[in-house]
């Protein structure tokens, strides 16, 4: 049995979904389109186990972002093998005069419907009183009262949901006389079983995409042969629907809420949304976040980073020597590695934003920020994937369904991966370390310290000035609006908390984590591969050329396998992009590593260990001062000046080195012309500002 | 409603906006029912408003396409 769980957003859908089906759920996706689907199973009193889907919060059938399309499609879809066999629209009783619109809605479609009641003992700490008998007889179908946070009521539903449950017999908004022989054509020609089914195919077959294109001429013949013209009509269903709403209250509240639960939360955004202490405190929960993601993070980030150098290294030992070993060693686990060891930070992150979305907090955040955020062509909830952006791009670009406006989706999309993301950390702290000095200014600061927080403001401008720029430019006038309701302030439930950490990060390992593996093992083709005999005979032209060298076999090693890169097909890619990265101020070795993190930024730390024939260790005082004993022949001095140095830094903080972050941009606009857009914008951005800061250095 | 001051409390009597009046009535801003307007962001908009029982933002765009009587 398919079992769907809709209701508005805030309504404590996610609640009742976790404690339904614990740590049985998984995130996928509904067939052809991008949006989370997120399932799970649970026993069911009569022994059978029920499939569950935990659709987007809605408030109405009539979508206006992908999230809720998405819910409108599944529910009015009745011939597809996705839709549910019973719907559970659940809702907050505090606030149930807004919540029954869509309940109303969903009624009408003839699915078979159970309401929820959530948040029942707040109903009794506001002093409201329902009678539920009448609002079940009423409406025509089950109403069972829960409380979502503490499993209250839950069993009943189960209960209730393993009898039969029958559609409502009751019709609450019988379509509109227009409309009637239209619908009634549409009913006959395409088999549909509903009236209010045919009705929405009517008034909206332009975001029902499950319609073929046949089906869509044939609608608009109908629209035009029954004068149909859907306009007027959705507002003034919502109308009636409301009158019916009102009535209905009237007749099911014994006893009307006090004024006390808003109120209280109308206190708390008096200091939250105040035009000093409002900003102070989102700007002190930003610093916390990223205290947290830098500091607290490095630890299990050091011990995952130690565990797969090890596992790399054992492997080498006791595997037999070939090429299948080195892929495993050299490929397949630093690959691994290089998922796992993201997988800290984005775990904070999301728990931080988890914390702030389930207190309600976040949208106060939207509200502070959007009219600022407009100035750039942003909308208040581009926020959100903005923040997300300083650990994984990934998951940010994911969260950018919230937005309803498609321009203003489309540039988070695009600016968003200039925000400095944790893959960009290893590669600034280490050529950091190279050319700024580990000095105090005003005994307080410590300027690699402050490089470093240069960098990240510096992908924050970028995003922002990228922002106008590209606002400028689409020239597109869809209307942009933000009418979002301010839910109450709650306590965070853990639970939930634990569950979204547990979803995104299974979301980036799964969805980044494919590419990065696959590119890890490419990359270590092209980089053990090349033309010639010059990697079977690596070592006999390296000790031809060290004869008056005295090698120690360690040393020989490292200088076998830098021989090797050079020679392999990576090597030559980078010796062959050397004339453009000239003006930058990079060689051919720079030029691998370029080549290398073109995939995922990361790579730089390795390849940069590879190339200066320090093995596979992968220690960063090591590197450091590999690299900064490395000569440029062209000036005799160093290769690693200041200039060189910054210019890497500034390229790093532009370029769009991150093949997960294309395929999920291809994936979110649907088509290759964004992605391809933000690969060339990034990268050019990136080349001319690596060049103006390398020519304006040296 | 745009120059409503906060603690207020107004009576909508229209919703000028022809597309923007099918998300505010789905959203509980219907002709006739009441609202109170709670307090503005720091930079003036948006604002933030009580209606059918609970709070919702909006902005000034939107919220002068309702009409109000008071």
């Amino acid at each position: 049995m398919k079992i769907a769980l809709v209701g508005n957003p805030n309504s404590g859908k996610s609640s009742l979904f976790n404690i339904l089906t614990g740590l049985n759920q998984k995130t996928g996706n509904f067939p052809g389109v991008t949006v989370e689907k997120r399932t799970g199973f649970s026993k069911m009193p009569d022994q059978t186990t029920a499939q569950f889907i935990d659709l987007p919060g809605i408030y109405s059938l009539y979508p206006r972002s992908l999230d809720e399309q998405i819910v409108s499609e599944i529910l009015l879809h009745h011939k597809s093998p996705d839709c549910p066999d019973v719907v559970v629209v659940i809702v907050d009783a505090t606030n149930l005069k807004r919540s029954l619109l869509l309940v109303t809605q969903i009624i009408d479609l003839g699915l078979p419907t159970v309401l929820a009641m959530n948040m029942m003992d707040l109903v009794a700490k506001a002093g409201i009183s329902f009678n539920l008998i009448a609002l079940s007889e009423k409406l025509g179908i089950p109403v069972v009262p829960i409380n979502a946070r503490t499993g209250m009521g839950v069993d009943q539903l189960k209960k209730v949901l393993s009898q039969e449950v029958s559609p409502s017999t009751k019709v609450i908004f019988p379509v509109f006389d227009e409309a009637k022989s239209g619908v009634e054509e549409l009913r006959n020609e395409l088999g549909i079983d509903n009236n209010y089914e045919a009705y929405q195919f009517l008034q909206q077959p332009t975001s029902l995409s499950f319609l073929k294109a046949q089906e869509r001429i044939f609608i608009d013949q109908v629209k035009e042969k029954h004068k149909f013209f859907p306009g007027k009509f959705h507002g003034a269903e919502t109308v009636q629907r409301y009158g019916f709403i009102q009535n209905l209250l009237d007749e099911v509240t014994l006893e009307p809420a006090n004024e006390n639960r808003t109120s209280q939360s109308t206190r708390f955004d008096k200091i939250l949304t105040h035009r000093i202490w409002g900003y102070a405190i989102f700007f002190g929960v930003l610093f916390l976040i990223f205290q947290s993601i830098f500091a607290w993070a490095t630890v299990p980030m050091d011990f995952i980073d130690g565990l797969f150098a090890s596992l790399s290294n054992y492997l080498n030992d006791v595997l037999p020597e070939g090429p299948l070993t080195s892929m495993l060693a050299q490929g397949v686990v630093p690959g691994l590695g290089g998922i796992a060891i993201f997988i800290p930070q984005i775990a904070i992150l999301f728990a931080f934003i988890s914390i702030l979305e389930e207190s309600g907090y976040m949208s106060r955040v939207v509200f502070l920020m959007d009219k600022i955020m407009r100035k750039f062509g942003l909308n208040g909830k581009s926020v959100v994937p903005l923040i997300s952006g300083v650990a994984c791009a990934i998951p940010a670009i994911m969260a950018t369904r919230t937005i309803d406006n498609w321009k203003e989706r489309t540039i988070t999309i695009l600016v968003t991966p200039l925000m400095s993301c944790s893959a960009r950390l290893p590669v600034f702290t280490i050529l950091i370390a190279l050319i700024v000095p580990d000095k105090m200014v005003w005994h307080f600061f410590n300027l690699q310290g402050l490089a470093l927080m240069g960098l990240y403001l510096l992908g924050f401008a970028a995003a922002l000035i990228s922002a106008i720029i590209i606002k400028l430019l689409i020239n597109v006038n869809e209307r942009s609006y933000l009418i979002m309701e301010l839910p109450t302030y709650r306590w965070p439930k853990w639970s939930n908390v634990g569950y979204t950490i547990v979803d995104k990060t299974k979301a980036f390992v799964f969805e980044a984590g494919k590419i990065i593996l696959a590119i890890a093992v490419v990359l270590w083709v092209l980089a053990s591969y090349g033309p010639g005999d010059h990697m079977e005979r690596a070592e006999e032209y390296v000790l031809q050329e060290s004869e008056n060298l005295r090698l120690t076999e360690q040393g020989l090693e490292d200088r076998v396998a830098a021989y090797k890169l050079e020679h392999s097909y990576a090597g030559i890619l980078g010796k062959s992009i050397e004339p453009v990265i000239r003006p930058l101020g990079y060689d051919w070795k720079i030029g691998i590593a370029l080549v290398t993190s073109f995939a995922a930024r990361e790579v730089f730390v390795g390849t940069m260990a590879t190339i200066y024939s320090i093995g596979s260790e992968e220690d960063q005082t090591t590197i450091k001062s590999r690299m900064r004993a490395e000569i440029n022949p062209d000036t005799g001095g160093p290769r690693y000046t200041p200039a060189v140095g910054f210019s890497l830094l500034v390229f790093y903080t532009f370029a769009m080195q991150c093949m997960s972050t294309i395929a999920v941009v291809y994936r979110e606009t649907k088509g290759w012309k964004w992605p391809m857009i933000q690969l060339v914008y990034m990268t050019m951005l990136a080349y001319v500002s690596a060049f103006i800061v390398f020519q304006s250095f040296s | 409603m745009a120059q409503m001051k906060p603690g207020e409390v107004a009576i909508i009597s229209e919703l000028e906006d022809d597309i923007l009046s099918v998300k505010l009535m789905e959203m509980g801003c219907l002709p006739g029912a009441t609202i109170r307007f709670n307090f503005s962001a720091p930079l003036g908009d948006p604002v933030c408003i009580s209606v059918s029982g609970y709070e919702l933002s909006l902005r000034l765009e939107e919220a002068s396409t309702i009409s109000i009587l008071n």
